[in-house]
């Protein structure tokens, strides 16, 4: 499980988050969506020690996330941006087994992890000496992903990982992600802008304004009981993709 | 690392300093000739000697003599006493006054090379000129005088105070330039020695001195005390040339080298030979060994230059990026050194370092910093943040993100910094020449003294091509240095 209690964070004079009390339970996919600029990336980052919070604590598992603990947090959890975050002068192969030879990890165990992965994330392993440059959109995701779950971490974030990608290989990824969430158990926190994708991943939507939590439930929760005005002109606002979705 | 081990092996055998007699000389004519008489005179004797040609003007040389970086060269009685002494000592008083240097005189050389203030024949008889004093009369005429007269205390200061001149236009120039320009009209009065060769050649007419300013320059021998000690052969060596080089053979030696393009070594070695009846090896060498020397000399100042750049001003840069504020201060400081002209940067090493090697790589060193500096913190500023923070995000240690992701990422940038300071350091490298320290500058310097256009592509053109090829070379090893991955143009 992963909570967040009585976070605020400002830059500067900016108040970018909080007060905000989130609790994930362990194995749960939570969606934040929200305008640009409401903190979604911020709750991601500070969960990794990107940031550090000026008031509040971080707490995974029972732990809470210290100065000196970055580590021990990142090491249990996945962060995959959009575009995949590759660094483009290694290929996609030395890109997933960084931090596992980094770590020292034998060969063999970093080799049947490889051949894993790239079924789980449906790459054929020959794109994997590819450089980023040389794949779409699409396969640098799947690359991200796959670097992001090499170590098997009980967290993944993932910040707007469909964002960069068109709608034929969003759709198949979609499909994908959701079939991974659910069969690996992940604790996931999932940042998008988009209420039909939040709702296609999401065992609860958490609607963020101006670094507060507006509201949180289900797509249903929000059509039916909104919280207040905000909330009915974000739905409404995406209600034509919905429809067209026919996922409410 | 062992590369650079092996380099400076072998660079501080081409630069050894051991227990050579170190012959120094400044850069006009007269005095590398007497240089290497000397040089010779010294080998003769059997003593290892070697002659560290035009290395500057009096300061320069005083200095290196002082410091033990030469051990004697040709100087001249006024310069002394105006110059080096400061005009209070008097003339019979020299001896003990320079032992208080350590340094001893020999008895005069035979001539008396004073300052003497000309004029073109053809302007000197149009305007009826024929004493200093005159010139009060024609503010017109243009003035231009080599820069040590220009700043002498014995110089253009006392000659414009004791004549009272007020020319319209004075400016400086170098010595050889100064009779070209008079030549071409450009200016109508300079300083001249009287000794040299081009007062004939030229047809200038010496204007009397006749408030009797200059004192007289009777050449000497100055030399370090304690070489009594160490190689008193040398004292002979000095002892032979005592009253034996008239005005006229003077003239003639100094006409030998700047009209008759005979080299400095045979006007030495010939004189030595019917003047001392001795014969003396010349080595002057061929083109080709002249340039290999050259170019090794050049090479080993980059290399070791543009190497201690490197090691300095990347982590300078990496350091830059880290703490922003201090970057600041960094970036400036390197930014106000290269706003440093090169040849100022270069004579500053001499009060720290003294002159030759050291001082010339120190400041190529400093010249060479900021490109690579810069372009270290440009190529790690322009890594997106989200990577930066995907590496950490990744729990990547702050010293794994620089070696495997930052470093290898700016490296292009890194690389172009590296490159630009090579092909400087190639360039401002040939200036080295002119603070002792050899390579591709010797003779392009020689060149403008001589007015030898063959001597100065000698330098030039090697210079050139060695800069062309630094830039190639960094160009071909972009391939081995710059990862795949960022040479490739994304797909659409």
């Amino acid at each position: 499980m992963i909570a967040f209690r009585g976070i605020n964070k400002s830059f500067g004079t900016v108040h970018a988050l909080g007060p905000l009390d989130l609790e994930v339970p362990a194995g749960q996919t939570c969606v934040l969506i929200g305008p640009s600029g409401c903190g979604k990336s911020t709750l991601l980052r500070l969960f990794l020690g990107l940031l550090h919070p000026d008031a509040g604590e971080i707490v995974l598992d029972g732990r809470a996330l210290g100065r000196g603990r970055s580590d021990e947090f990142r090491c249990k959890t996945g962060y995959v941006i959009q575009d995949g975050g590759l660094f483009p002068h290694l290929t996609a192969r030395d890109n997933v087994e960084l931090m596992a030879k980094h770590r020292g990890l034998p060969s063999q165990t970093i080799g049947r992890r490889l051949e894993e992965l790239s079924a789980l994330v449906k790459l054929p392993e020959p794109w994997l000496d590819r450089y980023p440059a040389q794949l779409s959109g699409g396969q640098r995701q799947r690359v991200g992903l796959m670097r992001a779950l090499f170590l098997d971490p009980d967290v993944l974030l993932l910040d707007e990982p469909l964002g960069a990608l068109d709608p034929m290989h969003r759709y198949d990824l979609q499909d994908d992600l959701k079939n991974i969430f659910s069969r690996l158990k992940k604790t996931v926190l999932l940042v998008t802008h988009d209420l039909s994708e939040a709702h296609f991943f999401a065992d609860r939507i958490v609607l963020l304004r101006d670094g507060t939590i507006v509201q949180e439930g289900t797509l249903r929760d929000f059509m039916d009981r909104p919280a207040d005005e905000f909330v009915t002109r974000f739905v409404l606002a995406q209600r034509p993709m919905i429809n067209a979705g026919g996922t409410a | 690392m062992r590369l650079l081990l092996a380099m400076a092996v072998c660079g501080s055998t081409l630069f050894a300093q051991g227990a050579t007699v170190r012959v120094g000389s400044k850069t006009f004519t007269e005095s590398v000739i007497l240089g290497e008489i000397l040089t010779q005179l010294v080998r003769h004797e059997g003593v290892e000697v070697e002659h560290r040609r035009a290395l500057g003007g009096t300061r320069i040389l005083w200095n290196a003599l002082v410091r033990g970086e030469i051990d004697l060269y040709p100087e001249y009685t006024g310069t002394i006493g105006e110059e080096i002494l400061g005009g209070r000592v008097p003339m019979s008083g020299l001896d003990s006054a320079l032992a208080a240097f350590g340094v001893g005189v020999s008895r005069p050389l035979g001539f008396n090379n004073t300052y003497a203030i000309g004029v073109r024949a053809p302007v000197a008889d149009s305007l009826g000129l024929r004493t200093i004093s005159g010139l009060q009369r024609h503010p017109d005429l243009v003035v231009g005088f080599t820069n040590e007269f220009m700043d002498r205390a014995d110089g253009w200061p006392s000659l414009r105070r004791t004549y009272e001149l007020r020319p319209a236009r004075v400016f400086g120039l170098d010595h050889d330039v100064a009779y070209r320009a008079i030549a071409s009209g450009d200016i109508h009065v300079t300083d001249l020695y009287s000794t040299d060769a081009e007062i004939g050649y030229y047809g200038l007419r010496v204007l009397e001195d006749d408030r009797r300013l200059f004192p007289d320059y009777h050449a000497v021998v100055l030399y370090r005390l304690a070489l009594r000690k160490t190689a008193p052969a040398v004292r002979h060596a000095v002892e032979q040339l005592e009253g034996n080089i008239d005005e006229r053979t003077m003239i003639r030696m100094n006409a030998q080298v700047k009209l008759d393009r005979m080299t400095e070594e045979q006007v030495a070695s010939e004189y030595i030979e019917s003047g001392l009846g001795l014969k003396t090896k010349v080595e002057s060498g061929t083109f080709r060994t002249r340039l290999l020397h050259n170019t090794l000399a050049h090479l080993w100042l980059v290399l070791v230059a543009l190497s201690g750049a490197i090691v300095i001003a990347v982590p300078l840069g990496v350091w830059a990026f880290r703490h922003p504020n201090a970057g600041a201060v960094i970036l400036s400081a390197v930014g106000i050194v290269q706003t440093v002209p090169s040849l100022a940067l270069l004579v500053f090493m001499i009060p720290l370092l003294g002159i030759g090697f050291a001082p010339a790589v120190a400041a190529l060193f400093l010249y060479s910093l900021l490109p690579i500096v810069r372009n270290t913190h440009a190529g790690l500023s322009d890594i997106p943040p989200p990577l930066r923070e995907s590496a950490e995000a990744l729990g990547l240690s702050a010293g794994a993100r620089l070696r495997k992701i930052e470093l290898p990422m700016a490296s292009r940038m890194i690389l172009a910094g590296i490159k630009t300071s090579a092909v400087i350091t190639v360039g401002t490298a040939t200036l080295g020449a002119l603070i002792g320290a050899g390579g591709y500058g010797q003779p392009i310097l020689t060149g403008i003294r001589l007015d030898s256009v063959p001597l100065i592509l000698e330098g030039a053109v090697p210079a050139a091509l060695l800069a062309i090829g630094a830039q190639y070379l960094f160009e071909w090893s972009e391939r081995w240095i710059v990862p795949k991955g960022l040479r490739l143009k994304p797909e659409a």
